[in-house]
């Protein structure tokens, strides 16, 4: 009987979890088969796309939150950062480096609340249908956004000939539309020779290179975090019994948890001992310039110190976005947002303005979007003006549905996860394709299909659970029908 | 004989009563047709050009007939089909048979296809029941996507179907080599007043909508509708709901299935790997304009809304090129398709909510 419930419950937690699982599997895999990775090369990869897409990922957790299911409209919201930078770039010589990244967000704000409010009022008009209307309205919204920077941008609004952001034409003719891809610009920081002398300081990683420090050192500060946070948290449990029952946390959970991070710290800080030395010995050979020439160096430590610095305020960017949603969730209006997520009728009775909160669930994520795509941005530090948008509201959601999400239940913890996960599936599928496959071409394919077949796949399980759910109950309620319900 | 009255008047009351995506859309197409007349076009050459997208869509369109009577909504995963449709053509082609008869054997197997596939994805949107708009465009995309893979593993070493350098199908196999291009097209072609009428393809168009209204009056037929209309009372009065609606999904990935042999002849090239993408949401948007909504759609509205908006496609670009002579309007022609495509889709879905309340 015992070893029953428990298959059952390992059969339910495969099932609950099988995207991860599988993401994870593929990710080994990919690892044993190539040969291209090395540790330093794959962190590197992982961590700048990380940071790229944080803010986009976790843009979708409130509309999830609000009942909205997964909101493929951020699309809209990103489009309202492409805007905003295309402003900012097209005046670049009056906004340079990052006072015109920090202009692109106050500009693009406004722009965001507005596109927001008008999906929003979309989605209570297709109640019941926002997911597919979310994706449809992306489309839309894209082809709007091509018309205006091809047609009404010289067309109608004049600019200026030569420009480099505007299509070259012939004399005579008038200039009309963007090129079909522009640069942000390099940074001041980024601007070393000669040719850069009369150079105006761009925007693209003018957000990261503010504070940078080596990764080690960042990996050992968060995860000492992460472990003072479980402690105290379990600390303060002891004290709340009810907080205790009400975040069912076993004891054998928190043990794993504590080894784990205890164990990443450990290794942190022994690390950061490491660089922190052979970086100071690099100060005293005055003719080395390199850490891998320095005599007496492991292979370790210059494995590590091959991982790229990682930008600091870019992720105090992220986690206080990500601290915000948590915040958000326990204030009134994000208590409103989870009555109207779990039933709109109860919630309508209790007083709430269902309508309101479901715009404005919508408005914050298209804000938190139009940011994301200006960070995502600012790191490409290149943008291809028609075709960058397109895949952002797919990538995002695949990328929490790996973490674990559900259409109905999504956390930060989901979509820092699902991050890490689904990029590093997207680093392995070139040489998971070639293996598999002996073509190139195949990875491109296979990530294109890992991208929607995980979002096929959550959707799909979900609806079945809740369908079945459903059944369950009916059959539950109605003993005397059990056998009609059979067939 | 009194049946018969009423649905002469349905049908009158129908057609006075045009729907107002008819109206918007048809209105959009009469004024392109009307400048494009002004700007020195001869109005047969316009025609010609509306009759043959509509050609060449009307089937897709038709396919999304059999999944919305059915209640499971338009068929967002039309890309299932249209890979069965593509494998069996490739197949088909790679056996050697060329001219009419690659037509006609690559059509039944494609059905063939089709159906099975269909059966798969029947069983699928029964399990989903209720999201089944939000779970196809995914499920498209994905085997789409998958079959990228296949058109790069298959063992095929055609040299007309493969990649100059290395394995794997090419991404256009031109027909042409193969005899097989304007089959449908040129069957019967005829031209008056410089109308160009593609005899073939309306036919085979025309025979499938019959075929399709006739569908509709069987018993078979009339349950799918019945369980579209009404699931629970259909399942009270002894129909099979789960079964009605495998059979209408498998019908309407068939049909996909065919239509992009269809498409394909009347291109005169085998499109691969990621042409059956997004070419759902143009049927759909079709059978949209024609006034389709949630549970109900009809052959009217596939003629009508296909040839209104696809018609719409073909002459807006040469039109608005020789109008606005000197801009760059034929970079944003296909998003002129984009916002009014999915403009239209997003008032179905609206319409779709407000008649679900």
């Amino acid at each position: 009987m015992t070893t029953n419930i428990s298959g059952e419950k390992i059969r339910a937690f495969l099932l609950d979890n099988i995207v991860t699982i599988i993401f994870l599997g593929f990710v080994v895999f990919g690892f044993i088969v190539s040969d291209t990775f090395t540790p330093s090369s794959f962190t590197n990869d992982i961590i700048s796309r990380f940071f790229r897409n944080g803010v986009l990922v976790l843009s979708l957790i409130i509309p999830i939150m609000a009942g909205l299911g997964l909101n493929f409209g951020i699309v809209v919201g990103a489009l309202a950062g492409l805007l905003s930078i295309v402003f900012v770039r097209y005046h670049y010589a009056l906004f340079p480096g990052i006072g015109g990244l920090l202009l692109c967000f106050a500009i693009a704000t406004p722009i965001a609340i507005l596109f927001g409010f008008l999906t929003g009022k979309l989605y209570n008009k297709t109640r019941g249908q926002e997911m597919v209307a979310s994706l449809i309205v992306g489309f839309f919204a894209g082809g709007l956004y091509e018309i205006f920077l091809l047609f009404v941008v010289g067309g109608i609004i004049p600019v200026t000939r030569g420009h480099r952001m505007i299509n070259p034409v012939a004399e005579g003719v008038r200039p009309v539309g963007i090129r079909s891809s522009f640069e942000m610009g390099l940074p001041a920081g980024e601007m070393t020779g000669r040719g850069f002398q009369n150079e105006i300081p761009g925007m693209a990683r003018a957000l990261n290179n503010l504070w940078r420090i080596e990764f080690i050192y960042a990996l050992a500060v968060v995860s000492l975090a992460v472990f003072a946070f479980l402690v105290i948290r379990r600390i303060y449990m002891k004290k709340n019994p009810a907080v205790l029952s009400k975040l069912n946390e076993p004891l054998w959970s928190f043990c794993l948890k504590i080894a784990v991070c205890g164990a990443i710290l450990a290794f942190a800080i022994f690390s950061s001992g490491q660089i922190y030395y052979w970086y100071n010995e690099l100060q005293n050979h005055p003719y080395i310039t390199r850490l891998d020439l320095l005599p007496g160096i492991s292979n370790f430590v210059v494995e590590i110190s091959r991982v790229d610095r990682v930008p600091v305020v870019t992720g105090m960017v992220i986690a206080a976005v990500g601290l915000f949603i948590v915040y958000f969730s326990k204030t009134k209006l994000g208590q409103d947002c989870r009555s109207v997520g779990q039933s709109q009728q109860i919630a309508n009775v209790s007083g709430i303005d269902v309508d309101r909160t479901r715009i404005i669930a919508t408005i914050i994520s298209t804000v938190l979007a139009a940011w994301g795509m200006i960070i995502f941005l600012q790191d490409m530090g290149h943008v291809s003006t028609y075709t960058v948008h397109r895949n952002i509201g797919f990538f995002s959601v695949a990328a929490i549905l790996v973490g674990g999400a559900t259409a109905a239940r999504a956390s930060v913890k989901n979509a820092m996860v699902g991050l890490l996960l689904f990029h590093a599936m997207f680093i392995v599928s070139p040489a998971v394709g070639l293996f598999v496959f002996n073509d190139g071409n195949a990875g491109e394919y296979m990530r294109t299909f890992m991208v929607y077949g995980v979002i096929g796949v959550s959707l799909g399980l979900y609806v079945w659970k809740a369908n079945k759910a459903i059944k369950d109950k009916e059959r539950l309620d109605r003993p005397g029908v059990v056998s009609e319900a059979g067939d | 004989m009194t049946e018969l009255a009423q649905e002469r008047f349905s049908l009158l009351s129908l057609f006075k009563k045009i729907p107002f995506s008819t109206r918007v859309v048809g209105g959009l197409y009469l004024a392109v047709l009307v400048l494009g007349v002004v700007f020195g076009f001869s109005i047969a050459t316009l025609i010609s050009a509306s009759l043959h997208f509509f050609g060449v869509w009307a089937i897709f369109a038709l396919a999304n007939v059999p999944s919305i009577q059915s209640g499971t909504g338009p068929n967002f995963a039309l890309p299932i089909g249209i890979v069965n449709g593509l494998l069996a053509m490739v197949l088909v082609l790679a056996a050697g048979f060329t001219g009419i008869w690659f037509i006609i054997v690559s059509s039944v197997t494609a059905l063939v296809f089709g159906s099975l596939s269909g059966y798969l994805y029947g069983r699928l949107m029964n399990a989903v029941k209720g999201s089944e708009m939000a779970i196809a465009p995914y499920t498209g995309f994905a085997i789409t996507a998958a079959f990228g893979l296949v058109w790069l593993a298959i063992p095929i070493n055609h040299p007309n179907m493969v990649f100059f350098l290395g394995d794997g199908l090419r991404h256009q196999i031109p027909l042409d080599y193969f005899g097989a291009n304007f089959i449908l097209a040129e069957f019967l072609y005829f031209e008056v007043f410089g109308l160009e009428v593609r005899t073939g393809e309306l036919l085979v168009v025309f025979v499938a909508c019959l075929l399709m209204y006739l569908f509709f009056r069987t018993k078979a037929g009339i349950a799918i509708s019945a369980v579209g209309r009404n699931p629970l009372f259909a399942k009270a009065t002894g129909i099979n709901v789960d079964r009605s609606r495998v059979i209408a999904n498998m019908m309407s990935t068939a049909i996909a299935a065919f239509g992009v042999i269809v498409y394909a002849q009347g291109f005169g090239f085998i499109q691969l790997y990621d042409f059956p993408m997004f070419m759902a949401f143009p049927a759909i948007a079709g059978i949209l304009v024609g006034g389709a909504s949630k549970q109900r759609a009809n052959v009217t509205n596939v003629v009508v809304g296909t040839f209104v908006f696809q018609g719409l496609i073909a002459i807006v670009l040469p039109v608005f090129s020789r109008a606005l002579a000197g801009t760059d309007v034929a970079g944003v022609v296909n998003q002129i398709r984009m916002v009014v495509q999915n403009g239209i889709i997003l008032y179905a879905l609206a319409q779709m909510s407000k008649g679900g309340k």
